[in-house]
């Protein structure tokens, strides 16, 4: 059995999802593979021959990998899928725009965001919000899945696997990349966070957004989130929505302000470790999840949170 | 160009589902049933683009029971032209079959586009529109948060994870929808009504080739493990010490 693991990565480093996928694919046994595909991606390959349970890095280095297209991803991989039980993706925008094409090519299921490992054809992943867990096992000779970050442990980086280069697949030319914005912040990143201050449509504003939570987030070293209504309503960038649609967190410390919990928000952040809710709300559903709940005006105990912490 | 949508019809969003005490699947007897939200974004997309004379017609498609017909007059009433039902009887319809059936559709109808939405909110697949992409060798351009088609070509500003980028795709191609795309309409009575006497076709697997045989055999559905409930605090000093002391996470 040998399993082949896409990294996610921007060419000099890998993403830490990279490093959660592999994790899962030690779970189901086996050899791994990494398949770094990119341009100038030489320093991401070697951080990838570094992980542990990692054999065999095969790099791909080509100027039309630079943006990542699952066009020119996916031929790469078909090109290259011979022999593979397993081709396993994290369950990012990254994956997910890619797994479902390969699987496709390849003429299997592919099984998304997968929580938990039974056998090798066997596996767990939340459906209905996170409301259901079902379990599937897939007849498929090939499994292609994407894995849930948040599922699994990163993997440590003590191991010095081969390197070996492959050759790039041909330039699909059917997708170009003509801009790409990404929000700059000095915080963690929400996926990685160990302590996120998430802020619903409570807040009211933008404005009040950023001059309430970020002295609480700069103060506990925390990364910002939000909610849909609060995305929606522009306080933040969409990049910040926490949820079933959004970013599945599961942060040591998670802090809901002016979030009401709705069962598509719940479905991100139920596996945090700790949960706060401050809402004015007594009946607010956020509440049933909280393991700290505090009733009150965030507009008054915000700032005095600001004050007590640190 | 035509425009194809494909609609699916699954539990109201504002259900919480409960899963079977026998651990088969979860319980949908007696359950609000309507569009997928972000296919309804996708429908709306669609109809904007015929407005603003781009498309030519709008065809909403749905595969599943024969109850997805209400999830196509829906579809109509927010302004598709047309419906197709792809009858599956009981079958369980995966996302691969889905894309196969799409396929199949695509081939006849010749659509330069398809719109579909970025994810099920009962499956949370995620699958669909990129499968169907792969299977028609076209480009694909997911989670969109705006769409502007000029000279053959696509424009797509997409959420990603870090932010957004925009990608300009060759036609025809899948676009799958993101929350932010747009806003959908409420149907109007009068557009309830007209919606009733567009066509609705009803195909069967069998007719379009395509074997829908599921992939996945489900072992089990089982309910998540629960929070064990919390404490109600008075004041952020109570909060403080809690998170410091007892928590141990600041
Ligand atoms: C297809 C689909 C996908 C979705 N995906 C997501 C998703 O991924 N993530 C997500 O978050 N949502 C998602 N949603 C939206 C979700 O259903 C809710 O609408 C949304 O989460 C509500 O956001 P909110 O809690 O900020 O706003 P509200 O529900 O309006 O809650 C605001 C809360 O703030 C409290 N409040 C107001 N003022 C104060 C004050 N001064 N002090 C203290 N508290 C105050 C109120 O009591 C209330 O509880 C999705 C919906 C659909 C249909
Ligand atoms: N049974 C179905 N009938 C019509 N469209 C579907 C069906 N299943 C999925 N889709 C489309 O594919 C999208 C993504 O679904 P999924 O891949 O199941 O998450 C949906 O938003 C629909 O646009």
């Amino acid at each position: 059995m040998t399993i082949l693991v896409i990294a996610e990565h921007d060419h000099q480093q890998l993403k830490a999802a990279t490093l959660n996928t592999v994790a899962a694919a030690a779970r189901i046994g086996g050899d791994i593979h990494v398949l770094v595909a990119g341009s100038n991606c030489q320093a991401a390959a070697q951080e990838a021959a570094t992980l542990n349970g990692v054999s065999t890095v095969k790099v791909a280095d080509a100027a039309h990998y630079q943006s990542q297209t699952a066009e020119n991803l996916t031929a790469l991989v078909m090109a290259n899928a011979a022999g593979y039980s397993h081709i396993l993706a994290p369950a990012t925008t990254f994956g997910k725009n890619l797994a479902p094409r390969i699987a496709a090519l390849l003429d299997v299921a592919q099984i998304s965001e997968i929580t938990g490992v039974e056998s090798a054809d066997t596996f767990v992943r939340p459906i209905y919000a996170g409301n259901a867990l079902a379990t599937v096992k897939s007849a498929d000779q090939t499994k292609v899945i994407t894995v849930r970050t948040t599922a699994f442990d990163t993997v440590n980086r003590e191991n010095a696997a081969k390197i070996e280069s492959i050759a790039a697949a041909n330039d699909t030319a059917q997708s170009t990349l003509t801009h790409r914005e990404l929000t700059k912040s000095e915080r963690p990143e929400l996926g990685a966070a160990k302590i996120i201050v998430s802020g619903g449509r409570g807040l009211g504003s933008g404005e009040n957004y950023h001059k309430l939570l970020e002295p609480l987030a700069d103060k506990l070293g925390a990364a910002l989130g939000a909610s849909r209504a609060a995305v929606d309503a522009g306080f933040v960038p969409n990049d910040y929505q926490v949820g079933q649609t959004g970013k599945i967190v599961a942060p040591q410390l998670y802090i809901a302000v002016g979030i009401s919990g709705a069962i598509q928000h719940l479905a991100g952040m139920k596996e945090s470790k700790v949960i706060v809710a401050i809402n004015k709300d007594p009946d607010a559903p956020i509440f049933q999840v909280a393991d700290y709940g505090l009733v009150g005006d965030l507009f008054e105990v915000v700032p005095q949170l600001v004050g007590a912490v640190g | 160009m035509k425009i194809l949508v494909p609609v699916k019809r699954v539990v109201d969003y504002n259900v919480k589902v409960r899963v079977k005490a026998d651990g088969t699947g979860v319980d949908l007897a007696n359950v609000k049933m309507s569009m997928n939200p972000f296919d309804e974004i996708a429908i709306e997309e669609a109809v904007r683009l015929k407005e603003a004379g781009i498309a030519t017609e709008v065809i909403a498609v749905s595969c599943g029971v024969a109850a997805c017909q209400e999830t196509l007059r829906t579809a109509m009433a927010i302004g598709a032209d047309r419906g197709i039902l792809v009858d599956c009887g009981d079958t369980e319809i995966q996302p691969l079959a889905v894309a196969k059936l799409l396929k199949a559709l695509c081939d006849k109808e010749q659509p330069q586009l398809v719109i579909c939405g970025k994810q099920a909110i009962d499956d949370d697949a995620n699958q669909t529109g990129q499968m169907l992409a792969a299977l028609q060798g076209w480009p694909q351009a997911t989670f969109a948060s705006k769409v502007v088609i000029a000279g053959g070509k696509a424009t797509v500003t997409r959420e990603i994870d870090g932010g957004l980028e925009t990608l300009e795709i060759n036609l025809p191609a899948v676009v799958s929808t993101d929350l932010r795309l747009n806003e959908p309409r409420y149907a109007t009575l009068p557009n309830i009504m007209k919606a009733k006497k567009k066509p609705l076709d009803t195909v069967k697997p069998a007719e379009l080739g395509v074997d829908v045989t599921p992939r996945l055999s489900t072992l089990k559905v089982a309910e998540p493990a629960r929070r064990s409930p919390g404490i109600r605090v008075a004041d952020v000093a109570e909060l403080v010490n809690k998170l410091k002391n007892e928590a141990k996470v600041i």
